[in-house]
């Protein structure tokens, strides 16, 4: 499967259907009460067993993003439909109905298993949520060799494990209620680089074993890369720029999408000291008051008036894909 | 960890002359580091050699648990006191291990300046930045004046490319941004001058965009005041990017040693070309990725022998578990591995 392939779809029904979803979170500034905005406005769509790269520095809202789409987050506005259902609406057995269907993966296993719990235990305890049936000893077993690990090791602690193997355990647990999709926020960042090999590797067997949907959060560029047939690049709570990404890495059209991608080092020194580099000035703005019109104008070297007081839309601009950008096009420097 | 920058202290303990103009500014021979805890002895450096020349900058790149920043937390006597240390680290000749205190907050924050992952373990959050930057200016400069020094910490900050320097030194550190913050501690560092320069994961917790930025201007830094740079990092694309030479740690001691390119084209030590081969490419969109089977070992008790032997693909298993390999060179001068079974020169396959 080639990644252009990603957007023409054969007309299969997404997976998951993201529609103008905003977030907000008041604050008490020193000032009085103040919104941060967290989430401005964010559309995409995750189909089948397809992976979507959600990347942007800290302070763009993709993890925010995710946990709206599990409601761990209550969105502020906009509508999450997870197979066709609005997932904003449901409410107590429904909701768990959905919650089952789509799972979330941690950066941290160690922050999200019960130290106190061995890990079989920990693996079991969702299904005893929802109701499963059958001998869940087993399921357990099979679910740990699924990941990759002993299944003999299912009485032991989290402390017993390894980081990789602890974000094993966390995704055999993720996937113990058999889900359409997965959340996977930072889930190899915290990770040596010689095991996150290993769990990326697990995470694509899975996926063409199971089917399952994958919304990819990352900031390693590199990773993403790799796994994702389509990225949306946030900056600032919006979308920037989103399409198929092998050609996204390779022509990027948003002037923040190629800073991005020129900052990240290549583990190459002749090509690394070699590269002409994009270098952007200055630090993030706050979410609590994001410039006006287009929310990079400020650190971007093609700003002009207009960009000031006319917001962008997300449009294909010729690329064949969606560019937030009055000045979109490859970078000419 | 914040003493060095915000103290003031003077002693007579006088500073190293300046050694021979060939000669390694720092040199560490054979350093082990063991701390007490809870669950026995565990030995974070286990023989370490290590040295900085004049000018260059030295990449020590190592996953979790290699003792590349216990290495140098040691030199610098940054260790809690549950730590032990023994061998032997010079700096311009002069014996680090085992000297006083006041001794070694003179060298650090003065002729070894440093930078860390997270600036606010290095900036005191109740004191405005200026006057932590004419602190440290102060400690190892008594003769300048209050107002001299907050003059030259003016010109510190808009030399690191921190706006409006003359408003930002009556600011707070919370007041500052991250990549701000590290500019802060940037200046601070190079304000004494400094012969060696330590970055422990000094880009770590930033975001790629001001990465870059810091990058450039460690780089530029390093040009401006001639000092040797000790760059500590687990991203082998820093590394490629900022060192001349480096240095491969694994398990408490160094696996490699060579210059940025061989270590990168030429790798004779599995764990090196292991660690290469296990990164997604990242000008293409690579196949399967190759991790690096197994896991870290517990420094509680390491493997006998070469601590990788247990991952590693060409580990004989009555050869590495039974004695540590000891650093030997390889063709290329400069080149040191520590391995039974090298790979040899030139690799079957490029990278």
């Amino acid at each position: 499967m080639t990644n252009g392939d990603a957007v023409a779809t054969n007309g299969a029904r997404p997976t998951l259907e993201v529609r103008d979803l905003i977030k907000h979170f008041p604050v008490r500034g020193t000032r009085g009460k103040v919104v941060v905005q967290a989430v401005s406005g964010v559309s995409f769509d995750l189909y089948p067993g397809k992976t979507l790269g959600l990347v942007g520095e800290s302070g763009s809202g993709k993890s925010t993003v995710g946990r709206c789409i599990l409601r761990l987050l209550e969105p502020t506005a906009g509508a999450v439909r997870f197979e066709g259902v609005d997932v904003a609406t449901l409410s107590g057995g429904d909701l768990r109905h959905a919650r089952r269907r789509m799972q979330i993966v941690f950066q941290d296993p160690y922050a999200s298993l019960d130290p106190r719990m061995s890990v079989a235990s920990s693996i079991k305890e969702p299904m005893k949520i929802h109701g499963i049936g059958g001998d869940l000893d087993q399921k357990v077993r099979d679910l740990l060799a699924l990941v990759g690990l002993n299944p003999e090791h299912g009485n032991r602690f989290p402390h017993e494990f390894s980081g990789g193997q602890r974000q094993r355990v966390g995704i055999a647990r993720a996937i113990a209620l058999e889900p359409e999709m997965l959340v996977l926020d930072e889930p190899v960042s915290a990770l040596d680089v010689s095991i996150q090999a290993g769990v990326v590797n697990l995470l694509e067997d899975l996926q063409d074993r199971l089917g399952l949907s994958y919304l990819f959060i990352a900031h390693d560029l590199s990773v993403v890369r790799h796994i994702s047939d389509e990225i949306a690049v946030m900056y600032l709570g919006k979308i920037v720029e989103y399409g198929p990404a092998e050609q996204v890495y390779e022509h990027p059209q948003h002037p923040y999408t190629q800073a991005l991608l020129s900052a990240v080092p290549v583990p190459e020194p002749g090509i690394e000291r070699a590269r002409s580099r994009r270098m952007l000035e200055g630090d993030v703005p706050s979410p609590v008051a994001p410039p006006s019109g287009c929310r990079f104008r400020t650190r971007c070297w093609k700003a002009a008036e207009v960009c000031a007081h006319t917001e962008p839309a997300l449009i294909d601009r010729g690329s064949g894909w969606p560019v937030a950008c009055h000045f979109s096009g490859s970078d000419g420097s | 960890m914040t003493d060095a920058l915000t103290t003031f202290d003077s002693d007579d303990d006088s500073l190293p002359r300046p050694a021979a103009a060939d000669a390694p500014l720092l040199d560490v021979r054979d350093l082990h580091v063991t701390f007490k805890t809870e669950d026995g002895m565990v030995s974070a450096v286990r023989g370490v050699d290590l040295h900085v020349d004049p000018g260059e900058v030295l990449g020590i790149v190592g996953e979790s648990g290699s003792g590349k920043s216990v290495t140098m937390l040691a030199i610098l006597g940054l260790l809690p006191n549950t730590a032990t240390i023994t061998g032997s680290a010079k700096f311009r000749g002069d014996e680090l291990v085992g000297r006083s205190t006041k001794y070694l907050r003179k060298i650090r924050g003065g002729k070894i300046g440093m930078i860390f992952q997270d600036p606010l373990t290095a900036l005191n959050p109740v004191h405005r930045v200026g006057k932590q930057i004419t602190e440290s200016i102060r400690e190892h400069h008594p003769e300048l004046s209050e107002s001299d020094a907050m003059e030259r910490a003016v010109d510190l900050l808009d030399s690191v490319g921190i706006p409006r320097p003359e408003v930002r030194v009556r600011q707070y550190p919370h007041e500052f941004s991250g990549g701000m913050r590290q500019r802060a501690m940037i200046a601070m560092m190079i304000a004494n001058d400094p012969d060696v320069i330590i970055a422990d994961e000094p880009t770590t917790a930033l975001d790629v965009t001001i990465q870059a930025q810091i990058l450039e201007l460690i780089k530029s830094v390093q040009v401006r005041t001639r000092s040797a740079v000790v760059f500590i990092t687990h991203d082998l694309g820093v590394i490629a990017r900022v060192a001349d030479r480096v240095q491969v740690m694994y398990a408490g001691r160094a696996a490699e040693i060579a210059d940025v390119e061989t270590i990168f084209h030429h790798p004779t030590h599995p764990y090196t070309r292991g660690l290469l081969e296990s990164l997604p490419a990242t000008t293409t969109r690579s196949g399967r990725l190759r991790p690096i089977a197994g896991s870290p070992p517990s420094m509680l008790n390491p493997p006998p022998g070469c601590a990788f032997h247990p991952r590693c693909p060409r580990a004989q298993i009555d050869v590495c578990a039974a004695e540590q390999p000891p650093l030997v060179p390889r063709g290329e001068p400069g080149h040191l591995s520590a391995c039974y079974f090298p790979i040899a020169a030139p690799p079957e396959t490029e990278l």
